[in-house]
């Protein structure tokens, strides 16, 4: 790690408290002219692709998961190649700590964190409570562009297994913890899509058979923030009953809002078997012949 | 193609605005239709629950049209819209419709073709998925027109 961590209280319960760093840590590395090195770079990554051009935190770069993140072709993510060419043309070399933030409460900095875990890039954080926070706090946020040194970054291999889950994954993991991060009437399979994302429907409403519905903002305080160890616990440990040797895969609806699932379950719980199925409900509910179940119940392990 | 030479000039001049920028400028562009979609008439403000919900943008934005209104001629659209700051290319879309739509007569804003937000190419700069929104948004206006009509 090139950068410090933040060794605020507030994460040392977590059991990768690393993965988190506050707005007043940034700010504090802001001051001292860290953002942007070779040893630390911030990076924006939003739902909405104009967001950032908007203000942004001083010094830092942006990526989007639709134009930068994203085969422009096949349903994939981009290659070896493309993510070397992407992070270092960012000023990212393979040491150097990037801290994420985003708005709608980091989803689509999970995201972008998820990502790079797929290339195995190190350290990388989240700025917890994102850009709602930092805004709210009234931090500085720009307009110009930040002046940024390319690195050279090594073309690696994207090695999806650890924690990365396809259909087939899933249907061999039928039985196992699986959890349905989407809201109460996607699960239910009284919508197909999500309140506010018409364009991203299946086919068939419901969930996959025994997924329980934990909805990804269980896991998030009002101000966008993660909850602390013990509400987690809570949640995931004693209320789904996830046990440490567990396998655990996520999904929801494209993959985003089950990134900052998975990332609570890998990162703040410490589960070793995370996986996040990012083909998720617009490819379940539209592939033929996988079993569904419809209703507010898990429902049971289809028979084979 | 027909359709080109026909298109109202205000769509054909910010479609050729865009075409002839790099895509990073292409975004910049957006923004500043973003900055300048118009707030709404006072007679509308607060009174957002009664204009019609976009549901094929991922943000809130509504619109409103108007026909013949506000001492306009009989058959002369308006198109009014609001989304939030924190919506930048949600903003952008409705500027760049409210800019090239009103002033049009009804019949010059039912012949704009449906596909015309493909057309600025956008689609590279915010990716396909986004500017689908831009479509059902057309969409809307070109339906609230016909209602009106």
């Amino acid at each position: 790690m090139t950068a410090p961590v933040d060794p605020s209280d507030t994460f040392r319960d977590y059991a990768h408290p690393e993965r988190l760093v506050s707005t007043a840590w940034l700010q504090d590395q802001l001051d001292a002219g860290a953002v942007g090195t070779a040893d630390l770079v911030v990076v924006e990554s939003d739902e909405d692709v104009l967001l950032y051009e908007t203000g942004h935190v001083p010094g830092s770069v942006k990526i989007d998961w639709h134009t930068d993140l994203n085969d422009p072709v096949q349903r994939d993510y981009i290659d070896g190649e493309a993510f070397a060419r992407l992070v270092g043309g960012k000023g990212i070399g393979r040491d150097t700590t990037v801290v994420i933030y985003g708005d709608k409460n980091n989803w689509w900095a999970a995201y972008a964190l998820w990502v790079f875990t797929l290339f195995g890039h190190q350290d990388v954080r989240l700025l917890d409570g994102g850009r709602a926070k930092w805004i709210a706090e009234d931090r500085p946020v720009t307009t110009d562009r930040s002046a940024v040194t390319p690195a050279e970054y090594p073309v690696v291999e994207r090695d999806d297994a650890p924690v990365r889950a396809f259909k087939e994954d899933v249907l061999a993991h039928l039985g196992e913890p699986l959890i349905d991060v989407r809201s109460a009437p996607e699960y239910s399979g009284q919508r197909t899509t999500a309140p506010d994302y018409p364009e991203e429907g299946a086919l068939r409403g419901g969930h996959i058979p025994t997924a329980v519905n934990i909805p990804w903002a269980t896991a998030a305080a009002p101000d966008g923030t993660f909850r602390s160890r013990a509400e987690l616990d809570a949640v995931y440990r004693e209320g789904a009953g996830i046990g440490d040797a567990d396998q655990v895969i996520a999904y929801c609806r494209i993959g985003e809002r089950s990134s900052h699932t998975w990332f609570v379950l890998e990162h703040l719980l410490g589960y070793e078997n995370v996986r996040n199925y990012d083909g998720s409900w617009t490819e379940w509910g539209s592939a033929v012949r996988v079993p569904i179940v419809q209703g507010t119940e898990p429902g049971a392990l289809p028979t084979r | 193609m027909s359709d080109t030479t026909e298109l109202p000039a205000v769509l054909a001049e910010t479609r050729d605005d865009f075409l002839a920028l790099t895509q990073a400028d292409r975004l910049q562009l957006l923004l500043e239709f973003s900055n300048e979609l118009p707030a709404l008439p006072e007679r509308l403000q607060g009174h957002e629950d009664e204009l019609e919900r976009v549901e094929e943008c991922q943000s809130p934005v509504f619109i409103l049209v108007t026909v013949g209104e506000d001492g306009d001629a009989p058959d002369v659209v308006r198109m009014h819209a609001t989304a939030p700051r924190e919506s930048p290319t949600t903003r952008g879309f409705a500027s760049i419709l409210a800019q090239g739509l009103s002033g049009l007569t009804v019949e010059q804003v039912l012949a704009v073709p449906a596909d015309y937000p493909l057309t600025i190419g956008l689609s590279e700069a915010v990716s396909p998925l986004r500017i689908r929104g831009m479509v059902g948004m057309l969409g809307r206006v070109q339906r609230q027109v016909r209602a009106l009509a």
